[in-house]
């Protein structure tokens, strides 16, 4: 059962700063709370002072421009992200993760910062989001810092935020061109949480050599895993059946999962090598054909 | 715990309670309010059972804090029907037999009503994935697709 709280309700990002500095030893927030109250319920998490930011519409939003990118407010919705024309348009690996995130009743109500900041692993958009070489941005009553989203994780369910602070922004740079992203994830019912997953992105010059790699796996470690190895195998080479094997063998060897219920680790080493060849192959075809 | 004054709409109907915070939605539609036709099926907010509408968005009430529901628009299972007469969906439901045990069947209904808000003209595909949230153990999901197919054909259409 959840244990009780203060429920605190701040109707501007100034105030709930003010809020969090002010309890900054024993205070979470919560914004759509898809994640948070199952932990909640557990009893896994206790708080003493409990900050809703649902209601903070200056945070929810979705901008983009040729230079800086597209920038993601945190109380946006999952929804508002798969329904996105410009997102579709401008990052269309975006709208596919999120259209197998969860269920829709949840894509309605929770958020992109929630999730992120959740730190589950085997979330698909933290992999994601770091292949596309993301950054995260945290205010405090101190002023705001950014943070690459690929430093944000540094344990298991830990991440970067100082505990006065917030994530109010996701920020995405704008793609290369001959840039493509492809994410998959492995489950055994569709919208199921990956059991793994993998991010590629790639850039293919015009004499389709890649210029540039960046695979993520979901759920091969604690936190999201970037297989640096595998980026390696595949900078500066041309699309090749062998150069997949390699840079699947090489994910696998950067994976550090662990077995539980759902795979054995040798499952997961596994199905981080197939899934690698068949996520770097997806995004070296689209940044061919683009 | 400092209790919370909690305004809402439930099906058209304007109510004020006082809650603790940490009562989930699920709990103020079902022992606060009455309305039982919500059903709470698995706890881990996976099986869509306590699927209501916020707004016209469809949601899992067991896994939304009331408080948050301060000045929404609720619509529940309850709320389909008008004057006394079934809605499209809740008559398709009956001829096509799309429930045995029933216990899906509310959370269904509002997974359905709220995606055909959104899309009126689903293909089958997106049908299935407009239920995508809602878990039957019953029926296979086959009569439900057919009746919502019915529904969005027309065959119910209100005089």
């Amino acid at each position: 059962m959840i244990q009780d709280f203060t429920y605190l309700r701040p109707g501007t990002l100034q105030e709930a700063l003010s809020m969090l500095a002010a309890h900054k030893d024993d205070s979470k927030i919560i914004c759509g709370g898809q994640s948070l109250l199952i932990v909640m319920r557990q009893g896994l998490l206790v708080t003493d002072h409990l900050i809703d930011i649902k209601g903070l519409k200056e945070l929810c939003y979705i901008v983009f421009d040729e230079q800086e990118g597209l920038k993601i407010g945190a109380t946006t919705t999952h929804r508002a992200i798969e329904t996105s024309e410009l997102i579709k348009q401008k990052y269309p690996v975006l709208v596919a993760v999120e259209k197998r995130l969860a269920s829709i009743q949840v894509r309605n109500w929770g958020t992109i910062a929630g999730n992120l900041a959740h730190g589950d692993s085997s979330g698909d958009l933290a992999p994601t989001l770091i292949a596309l070489d993301a950054k995260i941005k945290l205010a405090s009553l101190k002023g705001s810092r950014i943070v690459p989203l690929e430093k944000f994780y540094t344990g298991l369910f830990e991440t970067a935020i100082e505990k006065d602070e917030l994530v109010v922004e996701v920020q995405v740079p704008p793609l290369r061109s001959g840039t493509a992203v492809a994410y998959k994830k492995f489950n055994l019912i569709e919208n199921d949480q990956a059991i793994v997953g993998v991010a590629a992105a790639v850039t293919i010059d015009r004499k389709g050599t890649c210029n540039d790699a960046r695979v993520v796996l979901s759920n091969a470690g604690v936190t999201p895993i970037r297989a640096k190895n595998a980026e390696k195998v595949l900078i500066g080479k041309k699309l090749a059946d062998a150069l997949l094997v390699k840079a699947g063998e090489a994910a696998s060897g950067d994976a550090e999962p662990v077995s539980d219920i759902h795979a054995s680790e040798e499952y997961r080493r596994h199905l981080v090598k197939v899934l690698t060849k068949r996520m770097v192959k997806q995004a070296w075809d689209q940044a061919t054909h683009s | 715990m400092e209790k919370q004054l909690l305004k809402l709409t439930v099906n058209g109907q304007e109510y004020e309670l006082y809650i603790s915070p940490k009562t989930l939605l699920v709990e103020v539609i079902r022992d606060h309010i009455g309305l039982t036709g919500t059903k709470r099926g698995c706890e881990t907010v996976s099986c869509g059972a306590c699927t209501v509408m916020i707004d016209d968005m469809a949601v899992k009430s067991c896994s939304i804090l009331a408080v948050q529901a301060q000045g929404r628009h609720i619509t529940t299972v309850e709320g389909l029907e008008k004057n006394g007469k079934l809605a499209p969906m809740q008559k398709a439901f009956l001829d096509y037999g799309s429930y045995q045990c029933g216990f899906c069947t509310a959370g269904m209904l509002m997974s359905c009503e709220a995606f055909l808000k959104e899309n009126p003209a689903p293909t089958k595909e997106e049908i299935r994935e407009g239920i995508e949230g809602n878990i039957c153990r019953c029926t296979g999901y086959n009569s439900i697709v057919r009746a919502v197919e019915a529904v969005v054909k027309g065959n119910y259409r209100e005089e």
